[in-house]
């Protein structure tokens, strides 16, 4: 694929029908609950292993 | 490849219309419902204290892995999903998702549980949770599948370990109790599967599989049934016999195997295939009832002791 095909197709843009568009916006948003959730997660993981006091350190 | 070649767009890009629905039937949720019931239990057997918030994520650990080794099951046998109507609507053979997708999925859920076993208990129950998904997705489907009738027997030690590695997770080692477990899920395995296997054995066969019911036949294989229902049925009595759960424990064991050993039998005399084809959807539905069964009173009776010890304290 040479370099005006891509700029051509870049132009015409691909078009989702419905069913993609909702579907990608579904993965989108698990994704980002999934990451939330790691979030969660490893901080509850560090307050665990560490203790509550973890933050409490001379600076 | 031709399941997803309407989607595909010239170049080789294709859109996904795959839902999360799709992703989370990857991880196979049933098993992973009894992966979480049996390590749960594997985790309450022992004495030891266990911080909640460390044993909740060491259980989601246990079960995100178990899930991982089942998108890699899926993503290695789509060709045999594909022939077999119980599979067929899985998400690889039906198109929706991509056998790549599925790869990279099941890796990096693998290496996300490993490593979170690993920083949230011990490095040895990580390490037996590798080892679980490493035998599963390599040894049992890569191998021991497309390879031999007793691909499930060997196979069946990974489906056993969630106990032993929730046991390493809150004790740092392999306790006796965790074992014994391991043990009641090892031999339950064979009658489980291969009453599925009978009913489905000339799926298997066309899909090439060399299930124990196709490759030695059902007579064969019925009295394999039998044999590992009379050694599982005084096991699952074991774990009050050693004083790891209670009398009201061991006589529900007692009870419900002897109910599972009475439809082994049943299986066992059938007169003809219709007959044993029957009774072996009977078995394959009692088989999963009997071990919710035992893992859920041995959940029960530890969690109301651990209430009750509670409230006093």
């Amino acid at each position: 694929m040479n370099m005006n095909t891509v700029t051509e197709q870049n132009n015409d843009g691909i078009k989702l029908t419905p069913e993609q568009a909702k579907a990608r916006r579904a993965r989108n948003i698990a994704l980002g609950l999934c990451i939330a959730g790691l979030c969660v997660l490893f901080f509850a993981v560090t307050i665990v292993r560490l203790g509550g006091t973890v933050l409490q350190r001379p600076m | 490849m031709s399941l997803v070649s309407g989607e595909q767009i010239d170049g080789g890009l294709r859109i996904s219309s795959a839902s999360p629905r799709d992703y989370f039937a990857l991880l196979k949720p049933r098993v992973m419902s009894l992966v979480v019931l049996t390590a749960l239990a594997g985790m309450m057997i022992e004495p030891t204290h266990v911080n909640p918030v460390a044993g909740f994520i060491s259980l989601l650990s246990i079960a995100v892995g178990a899930g991982a080794s089942g998108a890699l099951n899926m993503w290695y046998d789509a060709d045999i999903d594909a022939v077999m109507s119980r599979t067929s609507t899985r998400p690889i053979p039906s198109g929706r998702i991509l056998p790549g997708e599925a790869l990279g999925f099941g890796l990096v859920l693998s290496a996300f549980s490993v490593l979170t076993l690993g920083l949230v208990s011990n490095w040895l129950a990580a390490g037996l949770l590798a080892f679980t998904i490493f035998f599963y997705a390599v040894i049992y489907t890569m191998w021991l599948k497309r390879w031999t009738p007793q691909n499930i027997v060997i196979g069946g030690a990974a489906g056993a370990l969630p106990p032993v590695v929730a046991c390493a997770a809150i004790t740092g080692s392999v306790s006796l109790a965790s074992l014994v477990l391991f043990a009641i899920i090892f031999v339950w395995t064979p009658p489980h599967f291969w009453a599925l296997a009978i009913a489905k054995a000339s799926e298997y066969g066309r899909a090439g599989v060399p299930m124990m019911p196709n490759a030695k036949g059902e007579k064969r294989t019925r009295l394999e049934m039998l044999i590992y229902t009379i050694l599982l049925a005084p096991l699952g009595v074991v774990p009050a016999l050693l004083g790891q759960a209670s009398i009201a424990y061991g006589v529900i064991a007692a009870l419900s195997g002897l109910f599972m050993l009475n439809l082994a039998i049943k299986v066992w005399r059938a007169p003809d295939a219709q007959a044993a084809d029957r009774d072996c959807k009977k078995l394959f539905g009692y088989s999963i009832l009997y071990l919710f069964l035992l893992f859920g009173v041995i959940v029960i009776e530890n969690t109301i002791v651990t209430v009750l010890r509670v409230m006093g304290s």
